[in-house]
């Protein structure tokens, strides 16, 4: 029998309130997160519980459990306090997938400030433009990624503080701050700030079609959707032993990857390492992980590499896997199904839902290809893109919106009010994604409404892009637009005019793409560039991005009448 | 030769995926892709590289997260295209 039991029933007869009576929420005015990820638990009597086996690509383990990662929190919460953090303060976390990254996350919660946590391998004009908006006074980071923050710290008058969590005396540049969890004197209490469920918590950003990307802010009480979610969609149980492949750069690191597994106190896997089939295999079966979340690239990657690999190693452990950050397609669903005898179910959800809200469900039927039902407390439909009525009418394409008021909904973006309100229509908050309804409920979904480019379950931002290829000495001007790909679902073209005195060659195109790379990310740079004269403009000068992307999906072009007349 | 291509590979990637000042070392079996030097996305540009430094094209089902994940595979990866 699954958690969740029967889905319809739990639908047909839900309350937030489940959450908030199994947690005990609010008992003894405790709203914090890191308090029921971790002391919560230990309090029931699990401290001796494994929280987190944790291995590098070297083979190396580390083992935490429940009361380690209580006391190493309270260390990292006492050392930031001392160092002068306060609640409401923004603390970046910019690290690979190592033990500290988790733990902190939760030490900056228990202090009242705010989690930024950002993806390591961003460039350092992505680290600056996320750091500048947020206002960030801490950057807890590593002796691999210090550089880049070395680079851009002189422009970033409120980045006070740069800790380096493996840092030694010798590695350390002036104004450089060394701490080491373990090494630390261990605080065995630490006071838990208690300012209340709708204190920001986590500050994660998220790109959009224009402008610089948006910090989508979430509060305490997001726990509450997190533990059901990871509850009955993971269906995880304190016997399992369940792995996260996402990094907690990402929304889904933190929501599916600390926040969610640890308030249900299971076991998690964590792998520090980058994909390679074998590799996961190996880890799966030699932790016996019970429960998997991944994702489609990922899982489009396994199935490339067959079956034979698959059969070296005894998977027999896993019980149920789900996949996020793309639409899951029909063919992996029905290949995971006869290869691990297990379908993978897909799950949609996005930075600003904080959590699952539309998913196939543990004993539901699952429509392959299909995003599944709403999540019991989530009212979903689609509406029309222009009057944003809800469409009735099944197999009609439409906007996925949701009603407000689910508790993982972020509270605004950071420092910028209109673009929060601009994503409400009608009294429902619209994701940015079409999608059509079955008669039996079922959403599937069809794409994204604007031009962000998802690539391998990861939101880029064409302007970000653009303006960054401006920055380059030999562009004149360029678009980025997302190209269908088979395993990353899409990845970033360019479209690049030269200035004179240019050539459009090799060399260059190697160029530009290590330019983009350092500057802005691996997700970001450009896997195809193409030399063009010029861009189709309108006549306003606004470059025709819609109509480059609708050639690369080999769709109708769509009205050209503001077309500049070359 | 040999010797001299393994350098080149090596430096490049040094000076292009590595922070000045990060910890990390680069030999000829250090794992690139599941070491986190270059990710899977990376990968297209180390492609590009190779590709003009050899004049080869390296079609996409060589070039694997396996391919690329030490310079030794990719000096095997280089001795498909007759570049030794």
């Amino acid at each position: 029998m699954s958690n969740i039991g029967s889905y319809d029933k739990r639908y047909g007869n839900f309350d937030w309130k489940i959450s908030a009576d199994e947690l005990e929420y609010g008992k003894d005015g405790m709203y914090n997160i890191a308090y029921y990820c971790s002391d919560r638990i230990v309090e029931k009597g699990f401290g001796g519980r494994m929280a987190m086996i944790w291995e590098s690509f070297k083979g190396e383990i580390r083992r935490f459990t429940y009361d380690d990662i209580r006391v190493y929190s309270n260390t990292f919460a006492a050392f930031l306090k001392d160092t002068g953090i306060e609640r409401g303060d923004r603390v970046c976390i910019f690290m690979d997938r190592i033990p500290e990254l988790y733990i902190s996350f939760l030490g900056i919660l228990k202090l009242g400030a705010i989690t930024q946590p950002l993806f390591s391998a961003f460039g350092e004009e992505a680290l600056f433009t996320r750091l500048e908006d947020a206002g960030t006074k801490a950057i807890l980071t590593t002796r691999k990624h210090a550089g880049k923050v070395r680079r851009i710290k002189d422009r970033l008058p409120a980045l006070k503080h740069v800790i380096v969590v493996d840092g030694d005396a010798l590695s350390l540049k002036p104004g450089e701050i060394a701490f080491n969890m373990e090494k630390a004197v261990r605080f065995d209490s630490f006071d838990i700030d208690r300012a209340g469920p709708e204190v920001p918590s986590v500050l994660h950003y998220t790109s959009g079609t224009t402008g610089q990307p948006k910090g989508a802010m979430h509060v305490h009480s997001s726990l509450l959707a997190q533990y059901l979610t990871a509850k009955w969609v993971l269906d995880i149980t304190p016997d399992d032993i369940y792995w996260c492949t996402a990094d907690p750069g990402w929304v889904t690191g933190t929501s599916y990857g600390i926040i969610g597994p640890w308030s249900c106190g299971v076991t998690q896997a964590v792998l520090d390492s980058g994909f390679s089939t074998q590799k996961w295999y190996q880890f799966i079966e030699k932790h016996r992980v019970t429960v998997w979340y991944s994702a489609p690239t990922a899982i489009r990657l396994l199935m490339k590499d067959g079956n034979a690999v698959v059969e070296q190693h005894d998977l027999s452990c896993l019980r149920h896997l789900i996949s996020v950050g793309e639409p899951l397609n029909a063919e992996a669903v029905v290949w995971s199904e006869q290869t691990f005898g297990k379908p993978f179910h897909d799950s949609y959800w996005q930075t600003e839902t904080g959590a699952i809200v539309i998913t196939n469900y543990p004993g539901m039927k699952i429509k392959p290809g299909s995003m599944g039902k709403a999540f019991p407390g989530i009212i979903a439909t689609v509406v029309d893109q222009r009057t944003f009525q809800p469409i009735t009418t099944p197999g009609t394409v439409g906007l996925i919106a949701l009603k407000p008021g689910w508790p993982s909904m972020f509270r605004a973006y950071w420092g910028n009010e209109e673009m929060y309100r601009s994503k409400f229509r009608n009294g429902w908050y619209i994701c940015g994604d079409r999608s059509s309804i079955d008669a039996e409920g079922y959403f599937w979904f069809v794409g994204r409404d604007d031009d962000v480019i998802n690539t391998a379950g990861h939101l880029v931002g064409p302007f970000e892009i653009e303006s960054a290829l401006l920055e380059h000495e030999a562009v004149a001007e360029s678009a980025a637009v997302g190209k269908p790909d088979p395993v990353n679902m899409e990845v970033v073209k360019a479209f690049v005019a030269l200035k004179p005195g240019y050539e459009p060659d090799a060399d260059m195109e190697l160029s530009i793409m290590n330019f983009i790379r350092k500057k802005l990310s691996p997700l970001a740079m450009p896997q195809e560039i193409e030399f063009v004269d010029s861009l189709p403009k309108t006549r306003s000068g606004k470059i025709m991005r819609r109509l480059l992307r609708a050639k690369e999906w080999g769709q109708e072009i769509g009205d050209v009448s503001t077309l500049e007349n070359d | 030769m040999n010797e001299e291509l393994k350098k080149t590979i090596i430096e490049y990637i040094k000076r292009e995926y590595l922070e000045e000042d990060a910890p990390e070392e680069v030999n000829e079996s250090t794992p690139l892709i599941s070491g986190g030097i270059v990710d899977s996305f990376s990968m297209v540009s180390l492609k590009t590289f190779l590709e003009k430094k050899f004049s080869i094209k390296i079609p996409d089902d060589k070039a694997t997260p396996e391919a690329f994940d030490s310079v030794n595979n990719i000096m095997n990866l280089l001795k498909e295209f007759n570049v030794t």
